[in-house]
């Protein structure tokens, strides 16, 4: 009877995930309310103060915060199997439209007007990312140490086509160094909350 | 051995992201550049397309890159690749990482990574309105763009990316419907 309950828990979590995966557009931030209404309103999986942490290590942990958050609440609901099942459900409709997507955008994006329509796109996209960029900098930036990291970071990776891995490593390693060497202003950033939240 | 190529590059880039979608692109593209899956206007097609349709723009990208690099399979495992990293660090790590996440050092650390984090996401935009603003063919050497600096602008990418900043920064305009519209607005110009 136990074995038959846990089956039904992972097919309603899969389930469940793959509603979060199917309804969300713009990606991982865009996907924090969905899950909260999904898992503590409607479900009751869990507590709205447990979400916000799993939202918390979802977005200091390396990977896609969308992905990070399904198999964190699987893993809390119902063990490894759980972590599995609700991270398939959240990435299977990704899967199956886009692969849908690209079969039939190989046959179209030669077409003259398909070319036309991605031509206003790409300009767009530039925008779009602009504003995420402006966006994160408000929480991320808060004193002339980060301005100058964020710069430095652009240079390295347009400039000198340094890996975006090397760049994330080098921030790392100024934030330690600053602990380590400069202990009264590792002091002062972390009584200042490290940053704005 | 690609489907074991787009395994590790996916893995790679799953493991090496922070701060969501837009931050990876600098990583996807070095990637693909490395392999050449894909053509950089290809790319940024992609983005668009990932931005459209619903999902995580890490998962949309992976399996793009990956159909488009090896079919239906090369599609697949790159994106178990994507998220391979975040299932065994989420389960190793999710136990003990409350402990850590107020000590001084972990705090230090994101010091130093988020102002990193928005200068790729900076980077990210640089690298796509290097397809979206120069015509096609253009040689990326900087003394030739100088000398023929005019001829190899697209204007009407420029417009439409003034356009389509003012409405998402002003005018808050929802960011799919903003890529309906300049979409539209290409093919208006183009005819």
């Amino acid at each position: 009877m136990k074995t038959k309950s846990h089956l039904k828990l992972l097919i309603e979590l899969f389930a469940t995930f793959f509603k979060i995966g199917s309804f969300t557009f713009g990606g991982g931030y865009a996907m924090i309310p969905l899950i909260e209404r999904e898992v503590v309103e409607n479900k009751k999986w869990v507590t709205s103060d447990e979400v916000i942490d799993v939202f918390a290590v979802a977005q200091s942990m390396p990977g896609a915060i969308a992905i990070n958050s399904s198999t964190f609440i699987g893993y809390k609901i119902a063990g490894k199997k759980g972590a599995l099942v609700a991270t398939a459900g959240v990435i299977l409709p990704s899967l199956l439209i886009i692969t849908l997507i690209a079969m039939f955008f190989s046959k179209v994006q030669d077409n003259p007007m398909v070319k036309a329509v991605f031509s206003g796109i790409r300009p767009a996209i530039v925008a779009l990312i602009l504003t995420a960029a402006i966006k994160v900098s408000k929480t991320s930036i808060v004193d002339k140490i980060g301005l100058l990291l964020a710069v430095l970071a652009v240079v390295l990776v347009v400039v000198f086509d340094v890996q975006a891995i090397v760049v994330i490593l080098g921030g790392a390693a100024v934030g330690l160094g600053i602990y380590y060497l400069f202990p009264l202003k590792a002091a002062r950033i972390l009584s200042d909350g490290g940053h704005k939240d | 051995m690609i489907y074991l190529q787009l395994f590790l590059s996916f893995m790679k880039i799953g493991l090496f992201s922070f701060g969501g979608g837009y931050a990876m692109i600098p990583l996807i593209q070095k990637e693909i550049e490395s392999h050449g899956w894909l053509s950089a206007s290809q790319f940024v097609d992609i983005i668009a397309i990932a931005e459209m349709t619903p999902g995580p723009i890490a998962v949309n990208s992976a399996t793009f890159v990956g159909y488009k690099a090896a079919g239906i399979v090369g599609g697949l495992i790159a994106t178990i690749g994507v998220a391979t990293p975040s299932l065994v660090l989420i389960l190793i790590v999710s136990r003990y990482f409350f402990k850590f996440q107020d000590h001084p050092v972990n705090k230090m650390i994101f010091y130093g990574i988020r102002p990193v984090i928005v200068g790729l996401i900076f980077s990210a935009a640089v690298f796509v309105a290097q397809t979206a603003f120069l015509k096609e063919s253009t040689v990326l050497n900087l003394s030739y763009m100088l000398e023929n600096f005019l001829y190899i602008i697209n204007f009407k990418g420029v417009l439409i990316f003034a356009i389509s900043l003012i409405c998402l920064v002003k005018f808050k305009i929802n960011p799919i419907l903003m890529i309906v519209i300049s979409g539209i607005l290409g093919l208006l110009i183009t005819i």
